[in-house]
């Protein structure tokens, strides 16, 4: 799932104190899940930004709205015609979903509400864990299923560098240093031997540093035209 | 002679090496690395010139080397992973041979939230690089020299002949991976071994033997780590804080006598444990000389550069081989 956490109110406020007809848009999936985003926290912060204004003698009407995803026009389009209505969307969804509706709102502004943070899991109740950094290339075959890209401060491909306190990285004892764990999660699986081999420097093309990226299935796109075509061939029924 | 640097030529003399080090100033006066390269100069082979060491900006490795060499003294220039990308380093690496530069240590580097860890501000915010590790980067520095060809495959008219260095830490966790990993710095192509600073002679003696078990002493020079302590709240610190080092209590214990000789008098206890730091460290470099398969020393008197001489005479390492040509 994406993490994200809540933007201080202060940054909000000063966000949004222009505007007159505030939406705050949540998102009920991985935003909601870390507490951050979802409909429970849209409908708080709209509250809050409401009291503040009526505190600050600033104008100001603010609803709250939510809806399963973001990161698809099917979850959001049904509510578009009343979004559009507003001067202001500040959407708690992740960065993906201030992305995509920025692109589809037409001139109304949206701003993002919560800071995105990574790919994560929940270990327990109220914590998330940076896993996977989506670099494009696994090699957590070779890693013991411990991913050094995400979970390394320094991504080092080659085993741990001479930081390694304790079992902790040397940016802080909080963290468990990645290499540490590969090490002994490799001997727990007898494949220590993967690990006397040097790894040559990565191509992190496949990353974020090959520019943007994008995954297109041909038979998924096709099949999808040929429904579209099928339909209007067959008079066209609104969709 | 892969690079002809003093420093090979000492190794290749199979007299133990004798590496120093030599921390440029956060400040664009060269004065201070001439004024230090005259300290070490004479009594070690070679000086390590840190690159933004704990992440703080100082004058650039390369830099501070050609000032050092300028003043006579051979330098190790050090290369980081931390904030330069395969461009940048076989930029500079060319560079430096350019310059005259012929020692190359490959480091990590220490990340850059160190760099707000004491009393400086340092740049916490920065964004770090690790395009490559240290082992790759080792890869790197000896396709670059061997075979004329840079990281991505396009050819180099002159390649450039450095000596290639790379660190070792023994005590560093998990320990009974380190000499294997040791085994992928040697494998990639490093020259010469640096290690981190040894107070626990018996752990270095331990990982040695598995080293020589691998192989790996014949492959490469190994040069034990010293780091000569000054004070008991140092070897306190060092133990309780520095990764991969322990100091064994007894000496923790020395230098407290050697503090508490001198009562009250600040300035007393200063310079007698200031002396037994010394004693501490020629005995280390004694006994790990001793060790099968050690190729010589790197001794770090950090901001101390004037107990070098001293330490050098009496661990009977002086004077330093030269060579007629
Ligand atoms: S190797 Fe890449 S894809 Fe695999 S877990 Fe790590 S960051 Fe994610
Ligand atoms: S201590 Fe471990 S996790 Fe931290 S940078 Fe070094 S190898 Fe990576």
């Amino acid at each position: 799932m994406i993490v994200g956490e809540q933007k201080p109110f202060d940054e909000v406020w000063e966000m949004v104190r222009s505007f007159k007809k505030v939406l705050v848009f949540g998102c009920n999936t991985c935003v909601a899940i870390c507490h951050a985003g979802g409909g429970k926290e849209a409908e708080i912060l709209a509250s809050l930004i409401r009291m503040k204004a009526a505190q600050e003698g600033v104008a100001m009407e603010v609803d709250h709205l939510a809806v399963e995803r973001h990161c698809e026009p099917e979850y959001f389009t049904p509510v578009m015609e009343k979004v559009r209505t507003y001067d202001l969307v500040l959407s708690t969804a992740c960065g993906v979903g201030v992305n995509f509706l920025s692109e589809r709102i037409g001139t109304i502004p949206v701003y993002p509400g919560i800071d995105t943070g990574f790919f994560g899991a929940v270990p327990q109740a109220g914590v998330f864990t940076e896993l996977c950094a989506g670099c494009g290339k696994c090699i957590l075959h070779l890693t013991g299923g411990i991913c050094p890209v995400a979970r390394c401060s320094k991504s080092l491909m080659n085993g741990p560098c001479g930081g390694t306190n304790k079992g902790k990285c040397e940016i802080s004892p909080e963290v468990d240093c990645a290499w540490y764990l590969i090490v002994e999660r490799m001997k727990q699986l007898g494949t220590l031997d993967k690990l006397y081999e040097v790894q040559p420097p990565r191509n992190w093309s496949t990353g974020l540093y090959g520019g943007p990226r994008r995954v297109v299935l041909e038979h998924i796109r096709d099949l999808e035209e040929q429904d579209e075509k099928q339909e209007s061939q067959a008079g066209g029924t609104d969709k | 002679m892969k690079s002809g640097s003093n420093l090979e030529r000492v190794i290749a003399s199979g007299k133990p090496a004798v590496t120093a080090e030599l921390g440029p100033p956060m400040s664009a006066d060269p004065h201070e690395v001439i004024k230090k390269a005259g300290m070490l100069k004479g009594y070690c082979d070679a000086a390590n010139i840190t690159d933004c060491q704990t992440a703080v900006v100082r004058i650039s490795s390369i830099a501070a080397a050609v000032l050092a060499l300028q003043a006579g003294l051979e330098p190790v220039m050090q290369m980081t992973c931390r904030d330069r990308n395969r461009i940048a380093i076989q930029a500079d690496i060319l560079g430096a041979a350019a310059l005259g530069l012929k020692n190359c240590l490959c480091i990590a580097g220490d990340h850059q939230s160190f760099s707000a860890a004491g009393r400086l501000k340092g740049h916490p915010g920065a964004k770090n690089v690790y395009d490559v590790d240290s082992i790759q980067l080792v890869g790197i520095l000896k396709k670059m020299r061997d075979e004329s060809l840079q990281e991505g495959g396009d050819k180099l008219e002159v390649p450039p002949k450095l000596f290639i260095g790379a660190a070792f830490t023994p005590g560093g966790d998990p320990m009974d991976y380190r000499p294997y990993r040791l085994k992928k710095k040697v494998d990639a192509g490093a020259d010469f071994i640096q290690t981190q600073g040894i107070y626990d002679i018996e752990m270095f003696r331990k990982q040695m033997e598995v080293v020589r078990n691998l192989g790996v002493h014949e492959r490469t020079a190994i040069l034990g780590g010293i780091i000569v302590p000054r004070s008991a709240m140092m070897l306190k610190y060092m133990d309780a804080s520095v990764a991969g080092v322990s100091v064994p209590p007894a000496l923790i214990q020395r230098m407290m006598k050697a503090r508490d000789a001198a009562g009250d008098d600040k300035k007393k206890a200063k310079e007698l444990q200031e002396a037994e730091g010394i004693r501490i460290a020629v005995e280390l470099i004694r006994q790990v000389l001793e060790i099968p398969g050690i190729k010589g020393v790197h001794i770090q008197a950090i901001e101390w550069e004037s107990a070098m001489p001293e330490i050098v005479k009496a661990a009977g390492l002086y004077p330093r081989p030269t060579f007629n040509d």
